[in-house]
């Protein structure tokens, strides 16, 4: 899918800033932001930024990948849940993969995501990195 | 609400037809239905279609196929939610009968996968998860079923052994439908040596690329009776959506939405889990056979691996599951198998299903669950033989 440029800068906030969803009520964050909490139905919030340390969840090894990815397969997926209890979903990067375990201690980095070939957009974003590293 | 069943069914060729485009497999599949129902015109349709737009570049489905079944001015309407559209062509067709708005309406389902390359295949099936949080960092569907499938092993010791199970039924099932895209059986040995493609998840823990229709008559039951055709009442019907991000769930091990579509559709049938004597599942990864089994209440989490290795799921077990074939097997043509489903339901149910297939001591009652995604919606109904 081509990738317009006004869809690639409208997430710069949570891909380049990690901004999330605090609702007043309930104190839970959310990430990407939400206008609603989906469980008080709350409105009044405020914008913080998400703790950049967490512990794996879950995880895959995507050995088939889409193009994109094509010459980074095989590559770990993981979801994070965060110092603060958010949870998200990006790549494991600068580990090997197959010591990749539920449990396991990353911090996130600013890292390149992906490119369109030859002139399109380049997405940078969040990827996980072992906290050790 | 009036009492509505299903009184014929219909199927087009399943698999990689590349003789037929995406019109001609609908028209065959729907010409079947109202043939087998022996009814003499429709009041109306809905189809189920996952991404046509993606996958051929068409859309506004309703108009072009109600033409090409050389039905023009009928009113249609296509409905989609991923994977579960066609379930929820059911349910819509279920309604407008339920409701009087209209007597005799057709459900059907279609996709045509074939018609591009397997990156863009994948890119359109990739449109039922999240674009921004999931695919935009390499998410694939196996990817996301493979996390899915780690945190339950992690949680309730689900093993290797267990997701092969459910694939050798299921192809050993496949292996006796003439519908099936995959009509063969696979050992034990064969799945746990099958290319990986999302760890833990192999290739033949996955449901295929399917091209493929299917269609049912949905109608009052004095209608039915009128026809003098064998037919099946639906009791039920629920369905019921969750977050698409799998990273937004509580509990990563269980699919909300197949809980909230059972627990909706149970209540207006009157009827407990207890109550079914088999059911189609919608086992597009193995381990989404197991998850559903325990999310729709049959099985307590982490009990329906176990039981599966022990035979409970098995044509001739406690509870058939997928006596089909399954997604599995049969194939997914996603749009489709919501409606195949309640196809293979109503054959088992009226005594139809083939040679070798058929679940033994007549089974009166069973559910058919289809399921969007990674689990973000889910589609149950409950069929009752008269």
């Amino acid at each position: 899918m081509t990738m317009f440029s006004s869809r690639n800068w409208r997430e710069y906030p949570h891909r380049y800033r990690l901004e999330a969803t605090k609702f007043t009520k309930s104190g839970k964050t959310y990430f990407p932001k939400r206008m609603v909490d989906p469980v008080t139905g709350d409105t009044e919030q405020e914008m913080v930024t998400l703790p950049e340390t967490g512990k794996v969840i879950t995880y895959t090894i995507i050995q088939i990948a889409p193009p994109q990815w094509g010459d980074q397969a095989p590559y770990a997926l993981a979801v994070v849940e965060l110092t603060d209890g958010t949870r998200l979903m990006a790549q494991m990067t600068d580990c090997d993969t197959t010591k990749v375990k539920i449990g396991m201690e990353v911090r996130i980095e600013f890292r390149k995501i992906q490119a369109e070939a030859d002139h399109g957009v380049i997405s940078y974003g969040y990827k996980f990195v072992p906290k050790w590293y | 609400m009036r009492e509505v069943c299903v009184v014929g069914v219909g199927m087009s060729k399943w698999g990689e037809v590349w003789r037929q485009s995406l019109r001609c497999l609908h028209t065959e599949a729907a010409l079947n239905a109202i043939k087998n129902a022996g009814v003499d015109h429709l009041d109306s349709m809905y189809v189920g279609c996952m991404t046509s737009g993606l996958f051929v570049g068409q859309e506004h489905l309703a108009s072009l196929l109600t033409d090409y079944m050389g039905m023009p001015g009928l009113p249609a309407t296509r409905v989609e939610s991923a994977c579960a559209s066609g379930g929820l062509a059911v349910r819509s067709a279920f309604i407008e009968v339920a409701s009087g708005i209209s007597d005799i309406v057709m459900a059907s389902g279609v996709e045509k996968m074939t018609d591009c390359s397997g990156d863009e295949a994948t890119d359109a099936l990739a449109a039922a998860a999240d674009q921004e949080y999931e695919v935009f960092h390499g998410a694939t569907f196996p990817g996301l079923y493979a996390m899915m499938a780690h945190v339950h092993m992690a949680q309730y010791g689900t093993t290797r052994d267990m997701l092969s199970a459910v694939a050798v039924k299921n192809h050993n099932n496949g292996s006796m439908n003439p519908d099936a895209q995959y009509p063969f059986k696979v050992t034990k040995e064969r799945v746990e040596s099958s290319v990986m493609v999302a760890n833990p998840l192999r290739i033949l823990d996955c449901s295929p690329i399917t091209d493929g229709a299917a269609a049912v008559i949905v109608t009052t039951v004095d209608i039915a009776k009128k026809l003098g055709k064998p037919y099946i009442k639906i009791l039920g019907s629920g369905i019921g959506t969750d977050t698409i991000q799998l990273a937004q769930r509580d509990d990563m091990a269980t699919i909300k939405a197949a809980t909230i579509a059972a627990a909706g559709a149970f209540k207006m049938a009157g009827k407990k889990i207890g109550d079914m004597q088999f059911a189609e599942v919608h086992d597009c990864f193995t381990i989404a056979e197991i998850m559903v089994a325990e999310s729709i209440g049959k099985y307590k989490p982490g009990k329906a691996g176990p039981a599966f290795l022990a035979g409970e799921s098995a044509l001739d077990g406690a509870f058939p599951i997928n006596s089909s074939g399954g997604l599995k097997s049969k194939g997914h043509p996603v749009g489709a198998t919501g409606v195949a489903q309640v196809v293979e339901v109503y054959k088992q149910l009226t005594g139809q299903a083939e040679k070798g297939r058929q679940i033994p001591n007549s089974p009166k009652i069973a559910m058919a669950q289809n399921m969007g995604g990674s689990g973000g919606s889910s589609v149950v109904h409950i069929l009752e033989v008269a």
